[in-house]
């Protein structure tokens, strides 16, 4: 029953995102090539200094990401600082200096990761002033910096990759805030709310009190899952009646999540002038999405572990309205692309279902992944496999008509081996460290035995691939945490981004090298296997011994 | 002095780009929202209210506890979920019990044993929604099953015959969305509303 639910269910998400694939990604593409500036957009220019005819070279446009960046975790972190002075923040003090620096990086980095809870934590004003915009601009970074990177695929022997401010705006104001008006509007449709009544108290039937919250929630629900931020405005996120109230404001959150991550294959593919290109990143996205969908709600439905068994079902976590199907689709597109959001406790999964969600975000976000995010990640698996088939055959490897040289390989190598790094080293130093050790496990870890070291590994995998999502049951307002994810979520964003525009800027000096009988096809089936092959391999092998150390013992006790 | 500039630059500009992100992205998107949502869908807007004789019980979206002021469970009322929360609306939280979690393994049991009492049911047939905390600890739905369990303690001890109280149940089984999205589920604010009226 629950499976003919899923595929029900899954086969009109894949209908609804095939009906917007070319639309979207047509768009999309239409926009970063258009050399039209709207006329508000020339307002906008002016205001702040930026002569939009100018190119960049991939350094200046660096410059320009880190330097936006570095900005938004100043105001960020300064509103945070400031909240007590601030209007509409519901009497709450300001926000310690630890925790500010954490959600500062956090929600600039599209991790969206909370240490905190929001209603308790948070005012109004810092969470639309502050953290909204940061759900805009930081999916407006993810999306430039793809479109750099394929416009060194499509460019010929120039220095310059585009121009980071046009890119970002473009991103912003003419991809993301016009769906985040419309979706937020149905959102309300379906029950989500915008106000700014704060918490009212109601005298219930039984004549006790009930508290109802309030806030600009609708507004910030969607630009949270279209920019697949993931930041929820109530602590339980998407699970929250006020963020996701039935069953189809789920599967239209779902949608939203996926529609943008989706569509860019096809915008690439338009961009690199063939579509082709954009169906095979496509069809290797969907197929690892499908996979994953399909174990972890294996694993939900068969309900393993001795609490789930006595309970009768794997309901822990999980909202009656969803029940197991619509939670795990959830579940795997939020982890699967860099959202986080969730509409069901994660740390309450069976063990291995729990892997699963552990394991999309292992794939390194790629499957379709965060908004541009995704795409440059999956473009550099590309690489790698175009490499590995090279070597299969002893050719120098192409993609797209560019030479892969020592030079990228090099790049796309460092960016595959960063994520991993951050992640292994911050859950080994948890552990390896005494003092920290005893903090770990004496204030943070919330279950016992394996699932506890579960709950740090899985930390720094949300941190370290700017996901966001928690086994919610560890306690990350420490010291510890604040720091240690704070650090991970700002290499984990910004070193790889430094090898891609590296890596798209030397891209875009190479001519082109025309296609021949001996160059590897990278839009047929047989390329999408050896990509989907090839990210398998690369997650199995890094991650197979710490999933080990946790999940995989756990479930297979 | 040019390169100096040249170094500056991308931050003023950054600075000058987050004001104005703010103030479009930040405050006028948000409030033009706000707007919109209070003319054109207001209830929603507002929590989903429900209302009885004009005066506020609850949000058809945000589940209650049907306790007494010690927190025991008050056998003429439909009950809700187990909640991790205590369905404190200014609190949302999950357990966050993982399987194998001694505390989850003895909440179950106590849960089982409690409900098997006052329901007077087997402990094996008790539903899974009734035995495990939701995700929110807001749920403000029960399945079917659950509903159709406590029908006869709810008869009992408001001396109402069972039929009538099952027939009010019935009344108040959503479906699925369009037929396959989520789960059945039951609204327990609004049947105890109902409850409420039949009894006057």
């Amino acid at each position: 029953m629950e499976a003919w639910l899923l595929i029900a269910q899954l086969a009109t998400l894949a209908i609804i995102l095939a009906v917007i694939y070319r639309p979207l990604g047509d768009y999309i593409a239409y926009t970063f090539t258009s050399s039209k500036d709207l006329k508000v957009e020339r307002g906008l220019y002016r205001v702040v200094g930026v002569d939009p005819t100018r190119e960049q070279t991939w350094g200046a446009y660096l410059r320009g990401v880190l330097a936006f960046s570095l900005i938004g975790v100043l105001f960020v972190y300064a509103l945070q600082r400031l909240q007590e002075v601030l209007p509409y923040s519901l009497g709450l003090p300001a926000v310690p200096e630890g925790l500010s620096f954490n959600t500062a990086v956090s929600f600039v980095t599209n991790t969206n990761w909370q240490s905190y809870s929001p209603e308790v934590t948070m005012g109004y004003t810092v969470q639309i002033a502050g953290l909204a915009v940061q759900n805009f601009v930081s999916a407006g970074v993810g999306i430039a910096v793809a479109v750099a990177l394929i416009r060194g695929f499509s460019r010929r022997s120039t220095g310059t990759l585009g121009n980071f401010w046009v890119d970002l705006t473009r991103a912003t104001f003419r991809i993301l805030l016009p769906l985040a008006v419309i979706t937020s509007i149905v959102l309300i449709a379906g029950g989500v709310i915008q106000n700014f009544s704060g918490f009212t108290e109601v005298t219930t039937l039984t004549g006790g009190t009930a508290t109802v919250p309030g806030g600009p929630v609708a507004s910030q629900e969607a630009i949270k899952l279209l920019g697949t931020n993931g930041g929820g405005f109530f602590n339980v996120n998407s699970a929250h009646p006020f963020e996701n109230p039935t069953p189809w404001t789920n599967l239209f959150e779902i949608v939203l999540m996926l529609a943008i991550p989706f569509s860019l294959p096809r915008a690439f593919g338009k961009m690199v002038g063939d579509n082709r290109q954009g169906y095979a990143i496509l069809a290797a996205m969907g197929t690892l999405f499908v996979v994953s969908l399909a174990a972890l709600t294996t694993f939900e439905i068969m309900g393993s572990g001795t609490g789930t068994q006595l309970a009768g079902g794997a309901m822990e976590g999980k909202e009656q309205r969803f029940g197991i199907a619509a939670s795990t689709l959830f579940a795997t597109t939020s982890t699967i692309t860099s959202t986080g959001a969730v509409n069901s406790m994660h740390d309450s999964f069976t063990s291995l279902g729990g892997m699963m969600t552990l394991f999309n975000m292992m794939l390194g976000e790629i499957a379709p992944g965060g908004v541009g995010s995704g795409l440059y990640g999956m473009l550099i698996i590309a690489i790698i496999t175009v490499f590995i088939a090279g070597l299969l055959v002893g050719r120098t490897p192409e993609y797209l008509g560019k030479k892969l040289g020592p030079r990228e390989i090099k790049l796309a190598s460092l960016y595959i081996l960063t994520t991993p790094t951050i992640v292994l080293v911050g859950t080994a130093l948890s552990f390896a460290i005494p003092a920290i050790r005893e903090d770990v496990e004496g204030t943070s870890i919330w279950n016992p035995g394996l699932h506890g070291f579960t709950e740090v590994l899985y930390a720094f995998t949300s941190a370290s691939n700017n996901n966001g999502s928690a086994f919610a049951g560890i306690t990350a307002n420490t010291p510890w945490f604040n720091t240690a994810l704070g650090v991970a979520m700002l290499l984990g964003r910004f070193i790889p981004i430094v090898f891609v525009l590296a890596l798209a800027g030397s891209l875009a000096a190479q001519g082109k090298v025309p296609v021949t009988a001996g160059t590897l096809p990278t839009h047929r089936p047989q390329f999408v296997g050896l990509l989907v092959g090839v990210v398998l391999i690369v997650v199995a092998l890094t991650y197979f011994p710490v999933l080990a150390l946790g999940p995989l013992a756990e479930g297979l006790q | 002095m040019a390169t100096n500039r040249g170094f500056a630059r991308p931050y003023w500009v950054a600075i000058r780009y987050m004001i104005v992100a703010t103030v479009v992205l930040g405050i006028a998107y948000p409030v033009a929202i706000l707007g919109i949502g209070q003319l054109a869908l207001p209830a929603q807007a507002n929590g989903s209210i429900v209302t009885v004789d004009g005066a506020p019980v609850g949000s058809s979206l945000i589940g209650q506890s049907f306790t007494d002021a010690d927190g025991a469970a008050l056998p003429e009322w439909f009950q809700s979920r187990p909640s991790a929360a205590g369905y404190d609306g200014a609190a949302s939280v999950g357990s966050n019990y993982g399987s194998e979690n001694p505390d989850f393994i003895a909440e179950i049991e106590a849960r089982k044993a409690a409900i098997a009492e006052s329901d007077g049911v087997a402990e094996g047939d008790i539903p899974v929604d009734a035995l495990t905390t939701s995700g929110s600890g807001l749920d403000p739905h029960i399945s079917p099953e659950y509903a159709y369990e406590q029908v006869s303690r709810i008869a009992d001890a408001r001396g109402l015959d069972e039929a009538s109280v099952r027939q009010l149940v019935d009344a108040f089984v959503q479906g699925r969305d369009l037929g396959y999205l989520g789960e059945p589920t039951v609204n327990v604010l609004q049947l105890n509303v109902a409850l409420s009226q039949l009894v006057r």
